[in-house]
């Protein structure tokens, strides 16, 4: 049978520029590796927290059991670590907000664009100097001995130091065992990731809507509270995401400075090391995603997603 | 934003800025103090013989170099990985791209204890032994995001004539490869490839998960945090961590200047 | 093998002409999830001819530009390139060249870089490419700026490159997509008349994708004015002037007064007339009367709208045969029957 030369209508034979299967071969081997690989390992996890262990071998048992989650909720001391926790990742949050405000704002509003990059990169370079030597660098400020003790003695405020320290619960025997020494470590670590979607959520307000405002007769405090702080309010929501959950899953800096009083992360590194309790380090290294995710649908909703 | 910042604004930022940097300050500084036991501020005197003392360490050279080996393994991977994921997101679009998307970046944004455990039990479970594998694993699972960022970012800036005019003009699909796409793409690699690097040589949570008894840098750096003893060496190795991030980092800002933000996604622990 | 009882009969085969058209499209359609871009169309382009295709944006005329240069896939239909089956030949396979909207060249290229890229990847030596690259540059008069950057060139010179760049490899059809879009009235005009000059030097066949109906009427042997994925109306620019077949075209092509059969005095239908067929002098005979609505000097011409029974009519007239005309003054409408031309469509 022939068809003689005559045009048939045809399905297109070649998809231009791969827009069909192309994308899908590209992301075979990522996908491999994040969504088999990572996810699974992820699933693995989670199903390892519906494991028991046996009380007498203190071997796992792999069979479906809820008490692994029943231990951890019926406990009162873990209870309190994650109370301790949440607290002070709400604490970190809100202290990180407040000091970062101002520097997004001073940097949003810089015109110069060589003095912008500049700040930029004086925000990001302590992000990227080393996250154990940072946390590091607070023993050696917190110290008895240290840049803190000193600077107080040198204003005449070791007094208020003294005051501080002999507070309930923040206070202790010195800044590097106090809880409050362990809160300016998180402020100090996380702040960065705080300024930046701030400002980044600054530099979308148009010049044009604060001048609006000012014409409009609104004093420059009155723009502010009425304009400028909601507008950013998106990048304060963003930022807030990544101060909270990187507290919320921190192990490091409770070991190196603070009070003795366990927080998740190393409930999770304890229990799975020296405790050999893997159902129960799954457990608990469920509870930070349990908590984020609570809050990630708090935050949504001030359009936190639209600004990250 | 309008008018000049005021005072007291430039006064914050300032402060703010002293903030984030006088801690790093004052790390160099104790990596030259004389005193040996405590934190003492000011230090009493000023010297050089700890480097020569923390040079001297072997186990301090054997876990830079395993740092080193790892840091240079997973970013190759993740330069693959990223790179080949950046292209396939770029421009397309399909269903449950979101998710990928959300897969991408949840090696940064769930803590490092859940990443470093999940790998942890499942590597158990596949039989591989805690080595220098399973750390470059743990750690190309979260340097893919650097890459592909930055990679993405830049593609979208890539006018899709560029593609077609190399292809009008009898470029075959390596040779537009060749000539146009990866000199596009060649500071953005390489930027994301950095990052990844600093990224890798600088964590310790997943890797202790993973590592086993094998000593990185940080794990190494971490354990000294706790002996006394070592407090000079401790402060030299420190100053020694921070320079060997910072390096690729400025280097990687400067190769995306005036082209892209850095898309250093931030890193997580 | 016979054929199955419900075969169609096909027509009797006409032998292929002695030249093959450059292109050919035949009932072509394309379709973007629910949107028909190019909706069956069918056209032929001789071999050297400046063919132009004219429409509104998203009138489908870029979509056919850039399935015949292999871009985009047909959803059904054929595409012929000089008698040869296109429908499985690449980009880098056909025998055309593009001259792109934006450009396209490549930045991280020098100019010479550019324009000598399509010898480069057909492995052509250094020497010989670069002597090509560089002829090619001195006919579009920028021989001395071959080391530059595409950045540090002006829009007018990178369209000069981009040009060059499409020609050196001596294709036979080029397409080229609203390129002088970017660039200033003045320069517009003088590479109008440039283009023209190059096609007609090379002989070669251009294909014109624009939405600028001056520029298409200026330069082009042939034209088609596309709308909604379709082709209105197919003619030289003489044929789509002077007798435009709908109201789509009499209006798009020269901006036509498209007027009811009651207004100019005929017993059906619906009729174009161009503004300068219209006179306003003073004679009570006038077919119509209309009240002065709007006065635009144009210099030489004035355009003059007047309002006739619920409907704006444009003419355009001398300057100096309307100096006495305001606003609101009553006029009358002069034309000469023989210049309306009645419209297929309702």
């Amino acid at each position: 049978m022939t068809t003689q030369g005559r045009a048939v209508p045809q399905k297109a034979a070649r998809p231009s520029f791969g827009k069909r299967y192309w994308p899908l071969l590209l992301l075979a081997a990522p996908l491999l590796w994040l969504g088999v690989l990572y996810l699974g390992s992820l699933l693995g996890l989670l199903g390892y927290s519906f494991y028991g262990v046996d009380d007498f071998t203190g071997q796992v048992v792999p069979q479906f059991t809820l008490s692994t989650f029943r231990q951890l909720v019926s406990t009162p001391s873990n209870i309190d670590v994650i109370a301790r926790t949440t607290l002070m990742a709400a604490a970190v949050t809100l202290a990180c907000a407040v000091i970062a405000f101002p520097l997004a704002l001073y940097v949003a509003r810089l015109t110069d664009p060589r003095k912008k990059a500049l700040w930029v990169l004086l925000i990001t370079l302590p992000l990227w100097a080393s996250y154990l030597v940072r946390v590091y660098a607070w023993r050696l400020i917190l110290a008895q001995e240290g840049v803190i003790s000193w600077a107080a003695a040198k204003l005449h405020l070791t007094g208020v130091l003294d005051g501080l320290l002999s507070l309930p619960v923040i206070g202790g025997t010195s800044l590097a065992n106090s809880y409050f020494g362990m809160f300016l470590v998180f402020v100090y670590v996380w702040l960065p990731y705080m300024i930046l979607p701030i400002q980044a959520a600054l530099e979308r307000v148009p010049t044009s809507v604060t001048q609006a405002s000012a014409d409009l007769g609104a004093r420059p405090a009155q723009t502010f509270w009425r304009i400028t702080l909601p507008l950013a309010l998106p990048g304060v929501a963003a930022g807030s995401i990544f101060t909270f959950s990187l507290t919320l899953g921190d192990y490091i800096i409770p070991g190196v400075v603070g009070a003795p009083g366990y927080f998740i992360g190393q409930m999770v590194y304890t229990q799975q090391g020296a405790a050999g309790n893997l159902p129960l380090a799954a457990a608990f290294s469920i509870v930070p995603i349990v908590i984020v995710g609570l809050y990630l649908a708090f935050v949504r909703r001030l359009g936190a997603f639209d600004a990250l | 934003m309008n008018a000049q910042p005021s005072t007291s604004l430039k006064l914050s930022a300032w402060l703010g800025a002293a903030f984030l940097h006088i801690p790093l300050l004052l790390i160099v500084l104790y990596a030259f103090t004389t005193e040996d036991r405590t934190y003492t501020f000011p230090p009493p005197g000023l010297t050089l013989k700890w480097f020569g003392v923390a040079f001297a360490r072997t186990d301090m050279w054997e876990a830079l170099w395993l740092s080193v080996r790892v840091a240079l393994g997973a970013t190759a991977l993740a330069l693959v990985l990223g790179g080949l994921a950046a292209a396939g997101m770029a421009r397309s679009q399909f269903r449950g791209k979101s998710a990928v998307n959300l897969l991408l970046v949840l090696p940064i944004a769930l803590p490092g204890i859940v990443t470093g455990l999940a790998l942890l039990v499942s590597l158990r479970r596949a039989g591989l032994d805690a080595g220098t594998l399973t750390i470059i694993i743990g750690h190309a699972t979260f340097c893919i995001v650097t890459v592909y960022n930055n990679v993405v970012a830049r593609l979208r800036r890539l006018s899709p004539s560029q593609l077609e005019a190399s292809a009008d003009l009898g470029a075959r699909p390596l040779q537009t490869f060749r000539y146009v796409l990866l000199p596009h793409l060649a500071t953005a690699l390489l930027a994301g490839g950095l990052l990844a690097f600093a990224l890798s040589f600088d964590e310790v949570i997943v890797t202790t998960f993973t590592a086993g008894s094998q000593q990185t840098l940080p794990i190494w750096l971490y354990g000294e945090l706790f002996k006394p003893r070592q407090r000079p060496v401790t402060n030299v190795v420190a100053l020694l961590v921070m320079v060997v991030t910072l390096l690729p980092i400025l280097l990687a800002q400067r190769l995306t200047q005036g082209t892209d933000a850095m898309n250093g996604a931030g890193k997580s622990s | 093998m016979a054929s199955p009882p419900s075969a169609p009969d096909l027509q009797p085969q006409t032998g292929p002409p002695a030249v093959a058209p450059a292109v050919a499209l035949d009932n072509l359609t394309c379709v973007f999830g629910k949107v028909r871009a190019v909706d069956g169309v069918t056209l032929n382009i001789a071999q050297g001819e400046f063919y132009s295709l004219l429409g509104p944006s998203g009138s489908g005329k870029t979509t056919c530009l850039r399935v015949i240069g292999g871009f985009e896939a047909a959803s059904s239909g054929s595409v012929r390139l000089f008698g040869q089956d296109a429908a499985r030949l690449a980009a880098y396979d056909r025998p055309v060249n593009t001259v792109f909207q934006d450009y396209a060249l490549f930045p991280h290229m020098s100019v010479l870089d550019n324009v000598a890229y399509a010898l480069t990847v057909r492995g052509v030596g250094k020497a010989e490419r670069l002597k090509k690259a560089g002829a090619m540059l001195e006919l579009v008069k920028l021989g001395e700026l071959g080391s530059r950057r595409p950045a540090q060139l002006s829009g007018g010179q990178r369209q000069r490159v981009a040009l060059a760049r499409a020609l050196v490899n001596a294709p036979k059809l080029l397409l080229l997509d609203e390129p002088l879009g970017a660039l200033d009235l003045k320069l517009r005009e003088a590479m109008q008349t440039e283009l023209r000059a190059i096609q007609q030097t090379l002989g070669i066949t251009f294909v014109y994708v624009t939405h600028d109906q001056g520029e298409a009427m200026s330069m082009s042997d042939r034209v088609a004015v596309f709308r909604a994925g379709k082709i209105e109306q197919e003619g030289s620019p003489r044929e789509l002037y002077g007798h435009p077949r709908t109201a789509f075209v009499a209006d798009f092509v020269g901006g036509a007064n498209v007027l009811g059969a009651v207004l100019v005095g005929q017993s059906s239908g619906t009729y174009a007339l161009r503004p300068e067929q219209i006179s306003l002098t003073p004679d009570p005979g006038a077919p119509m009367r209309g009240r002065v609505t709007g006065l635009h000097y144009l210099g030489a011409t004035t355009r003059v709208e007047v309002q006739v029974g619920g409907q704006t009519v444009h003419a355009s007239v001398p300057s100096g045969d309307v100096l006495h005309l305001k606003i609101n003054d009553q006029t009358a409408l002069n034309w000469n029957p023989a210049d309306l031309r009645r419209l297929e469509d309702a």
